[in-house]
């Protein structure tokens, strides 16, 4: 592992800690409201100052940490174990049903991705609570964030399917579903780890783009898209410089994902 | 007698994608009312409760919309509306859809065509400064700056562009930007380590030379798909930046669609969006194998 990734693991670790920590750092719930200090500056109470309703500004971006950072790898895992089943069943079976998944992978990667997002969004009822609303959002990129993933995976997997020690397996009388468990997938899992490093930035930045939109996270519950809704005035930024601090901490922790992978993983 | 081969060639290959096109256009606006037959609250109209209307009037609306409760029975309707032009009403904006999306696609077709033209401008010209300098500060310089601007949501940059007064096309350059430089850089350094334009660059061959005789012939196929790829994303990235731009295209439209869920709207422009993404993968598909002259 070089320097540079090494520290970007270590920050990645830092910020982790300190999310998990966020319950007993911290003396203010997240939607909490100091009615008599809205919109303060930082202060030894209030590190990072109250937001216009006057919330604790680093409770609510220790719990959006949390939401964003909690969710999105969930929401990668799901993607990466449907893309993994996909791909490599494809893969190894061939014939209509590759041409069937990459045709519908084809048709899908033909949508922009946040459009997608929109559509099926849209068809979702919009009056649910914050929680609720977490989960729709990170269900939908999880159910949805498959495609690209499905292409790799299955080129990789057709690779395998013509290999002498599958051959082998199969002369054995080994049935398909003993054959992808057993054969094909622990040869992937080097390309199921990176295709899942992959989709952890992407889905932390759509989940931000969603709920700036207004489509994603529902308040009071905290997520970084959340927190940087406030950003459209950008002239009261300048005045309070402490308000960019989601920001600059999602750029950081999406860099440092971006760190962590391999060039010849991120280049894929 | 070659070259009326691989025209017809190319021709026929025309045809089928124009045939595919078809299929799953069809398929899409199949699927685009099911999702709207079995969407949570389809069917139920507002004007059901409103306490003004009186019993036998909601009666009579609820047995009108019953006409098109069966998805054989929608989906013809649906067909039916789409082969006279007839796209259906929006129901949050209460005009005809076909108006609203002839009024919005030039404009958000405009934005894209001109972001794209900026970005590809742009990360062509840094890659091939990069490739030909090959210095690490040079490199190590525009990485840190992709990886910044790879780090940034699209929205963000849209609420920079509001702040900054910037173009529409600008903000959606500064999101693509990023996404076409990284992989024409790499692609450039592979093609200009093959052996043979290793070869010619030895033999003193001049670096114009190398570079259209022997670098972009390579290179020209999947920088021609990539080109279907980024009008993908460059779609994808004017959603956020029409709608926080004020921009009234069609980005914007599918946002307020999505906000008001509104199912017709949504429907359509899902149709719009799938065939001109599809009919610009298809044509730069074309592209890159009538370049590579293997139309098979």
């Amino acid at each position: 592992m070089k320097p540079l990734q090494k520290a970007a693991v270590s920050v990645l670790c830092v910020i982790l800690v300190s999310m998990v920590l966020a319950t007993f750092l911290l003396h203010a719930p997240y939607a909490r409201q100091f009615r008599d200090i809205p919109n303060a500056a930082p202060s030894s109470a209030h590190p990072l100052g109250t937001d216009a309703l006057g919330r604790d500004s680093l409770s609510r971006l220790l719990y959006g940490t949390r939401v964003s950072l909690l969710l999105a790898p969930a929401a990668a895992l799901l993607s990466t174990l449907i893309a993994a089943f996909l791909g490599s069943l494809a893969g190894l079976l061939g014939g209509w049903f590759e041409r069937i998944v990459l045709a519908m992978t084809d048709l899908s990667l033909a949508f922009p991705w946040l459009f997608l997002l929109l559509v099926v969004r849209a068809m979702l009822p919009l009056d649910v609570s914050p929680l609720v609303s977490v989960v729709i959002a990170f269900l939908m990129m999880g159910l949805l964030g498959w495609q690209a993933s499905v292409r790799v995976i299955c080129t990789a997997a057709r690779g395998i399917r013509d290999s002498d020690f599958l051959l082998l397996a199969r002369s054995s009388g080994c049935k398909p579903t003993r054959l992808l468990w057993r054969h094909v997938a622990p040869n992937l899992r080097p390309l199921f780890y990176a295709q899942f490093f992959i989709s952890i930035p992407l889905f932390i930045l759509t989940e931000a783009n969603l709920s700036i939109l207004g489509l994603g996270v529902m308040e009071p519950m905290p997520s970084w898209g959340n927190l940087m809704r406030g950003f459209e005035d950008f002239s009261t930024l300048s005045a309070n410089p402490w308000r960019l601090v989601p920001l600059i901490l999602l750029m950081i922790v999406v860099m440092c994902f971006q760190l962590v992978l391999p060039p010849q993983e991120v280049t894929q | 007698m070659i070259e009326t081969n691989k025209s017809s060639s190319l021709f026929r290959l025309g045809l089928q994608r124009l045939l595919f096109l078809l299929c799953l256009g069809l398929v899409g606006a199949l699927a685009s009312a099911t999702l709207v037959r079995f969407a949570p609250g389809n069917n139920v109209s507002e004007r059901e409760l409103d306490p003004r209307w009186r019993a036998d009037s909601v009666e009579a609306l609820r047995q009108q919309q019953a006409l098109h409760q069966g998805l054989p029975a929608f989906y013809f309707h649906y067909l039916v509306a789409l082969t006279h032009g007839d796209l259906g009403e929006s129901e949050s904006l209460q005009r005809p859809v076909r108006d609203l999306l002839r009024q919005r696609l030039p404009v958000t077709g405009n934005s894209v065509v001109r972001g794209l033209g900026l970005a590809w401008l742009a990360a062509a010209l840094l890659a091939s400064l990069g490739v030909a300098s090959r210095g690490w500060l040079f490199e190590a310089s525009t990485t840190a700056f992709n990886s910044l601007l790879l780090s940034l949501p699209s929205a963000v940059v849209a609420m920079l562009a509001v702040h900054l007064r910037t173009p529409v096309f600008c903000a959606i350059a500064v999101v693509v930007f990023p996404r076409l430089y990284s992989y024409i850089r790499n692609l450039l350094i592979r093609s200009y380590d093959q052996p043979h334009v290793l070869a010619a660059r030895a033999r003193g061959l001049g670096s114009s030379a190398v570079f259209f005789g022997h670098v972009l012939p390579l290179a020209a196929p999947p920088l021609l798909a990539l080109l279907g790829v980024s009008f993908a994303i460059s779609f994808g990235a004017a959603i956020p930046i029409e709608a926080l731009c004020d921009s009234p295209g069609l980005g914007q439209l599918a946002w307020q669609a999505a906000l008001s869920r509104d199912l017709p709207l949504i429907v359509n422009v899902t149709l719009v969006v799938a065939l001109v993404m599809l009919t610009a993968n298809s044509l730069a598909d074309l592209a890159g194998r009538s370049f590579a002259g293997n139309p098979q």
